[in-house]
């Protein structure tokens, strides 16, 4: 399995200019893209989505179809919202990177087991879904080493992560929270898009 | 005496989309909006992007906008209900100027439809503070424009609430 601070510092130095979206245990505050971050200005943090990220995603591939975008998503996520699989792939954005972040728990909750955990096969169901490129890892080499061909592939690209669980079970009030939030994402990159 | 047609056509619709500069429509089909699906894919103006489930809608809505589009949502009254967090987190949390065409099935102006669908969904858009205009025939049309300005100036979610279904 992969440490989990890890593999967001392996996407984000590979990401050259494009947006990430980022949500659950990939956005966290003390293990997630925040604390790696090298384009804050281009990082979407979408929190509280109840699985919508890659639908987010979507929506900005296709309004921006020359920028990479990237979707750091949770395994507990993408199970409420099954189906934006088969919606993100109808439209086959090619510059969309979907990577999900398998720990198999929802963490935030304390670390219950998902449905699926250890059997669904997520590279499988993404094949199935329509993607076009797919990828699984879960050695922190190999993705270092296959992190170029991922990027480099034609989407839409689904790549599954195996990383270690990250267990915390604060309160929501009481959680610790990012400097950039979703809405100073909202705020900020309409004009940095439109500029470059 | 003449009779006056009552009807609402979906190339009415699709001019006001048009007019208004709209760039995708996020949809999941129903039976008061399915007139529109042919004129939909035939106007290339348009892009349409079909969803699984309406809750995907207002989040694809959002990375259009940010992404500098300008998205519409078409969905049925049914599917505000099953919305209900998409619209609150990635709608009225974040200020989307996000107008949502609603297939109002159930609606009834001869009396009290026993449709809980009708029957619940201006108390829904009530609770939520989101403003909404009806429209039932083609002299209504304009009402999208008026929702779409109004989403642009007050950076809220708009509701048009389709009360028939549209004509051939």
């Amino acid at each position: 399995m992969i440490d989990n601070q890890e593999a967001v510092k392996v996407i984000d130095a590979n990401r050259g200019d494009g947006v990430i979206i980022a949500t659950m245990n990939a956005n966290n505050v003390r293990f997630g893209l925040p604390t790696v971050t090298t384009h804050e200005q281009l990082d979407m943090p979408v929190s509280g989505a109840m699985g919508k990220a890659s639908n987010v995603g979507l929506g900005l591939a296709l309004a921006q179809p020359d920028r990479k975008v990237i979707v750091l998503d949770g395994d507990g996520s993408l199970l409420m919202n099954l189906g934006a699989m088969v919606t993100l792939a109808n439209k086959t954005p090619t510059n969309l990177c979907h990577m999900l972040f398998d720990n198999g728990v929802y963490a935030v909750t304390g670390g219950q087991p998902v449905p699926g955990s250890g059997k669904a096969d997520w590279e499988g169901l993404a094949k199935a879904a329509g993607y076009a490129a797919t990828f699984s890892f879960d050695d922190l080499e190999d993705l270092t080493t296959g992190i170029a061909e991922v990027m480099a592939a034609v989407g839409p690209v689904f790549v599954h992560l195996r990383v270690k669980p990250e267990i915390e079970n604060t309160p929501v009030q009481f959680r610790q929270r990012a400097r950039r939030t979703m809405q100073t994402a909202i705020d900020e990159l309409p004009a940095l898009l439109a500029n470059d | 005496m003449t009779t006056h047609e009552v009807v609402l056509h979906p190339s009415s619709v699709v001019e006001e989309l048009k007019k208004n500069d709209i760039s995708h429509v996020v949809w999941l089909p129903d039976s008061e909006t399915n007139f529109m699906y042919q004129l939909l894919t035939n106007e290339p103006s348009l892009d349409l992007v079909p969803v699984c489930r309406e809750g995907e809608t207002m989040a694809i809505a959002a990375g259009l906008w940010v992404g500098g589009k300008r998205p519409i949502v078409l969905i049925q009254n049914t599917g505000i209900f099953e919305s209900g967090d998409s619209i609150r987190g990635l709608g009225l949390d974040v200020n989307q100027p996000l107008v949502m065409l609603v297939g109002y099935r159930g609606w009834s102006r001869h009396g009290i439809t026993n449709d809980s669908a009708a029957r619940f969904i201006e108390h829904i858009l009530h609770a939520w503070g989101i403003n909404y205009y009806l429209i039932e025939t083609d002299e209504d049309a304009d009402r999208i424009s008026v929702a779409i300005q109004e989403a642009d100036r007050t950076q809220r979610p708009v509701a048009v609430l389709v009360g028939t279904e549209f004509g051939a």
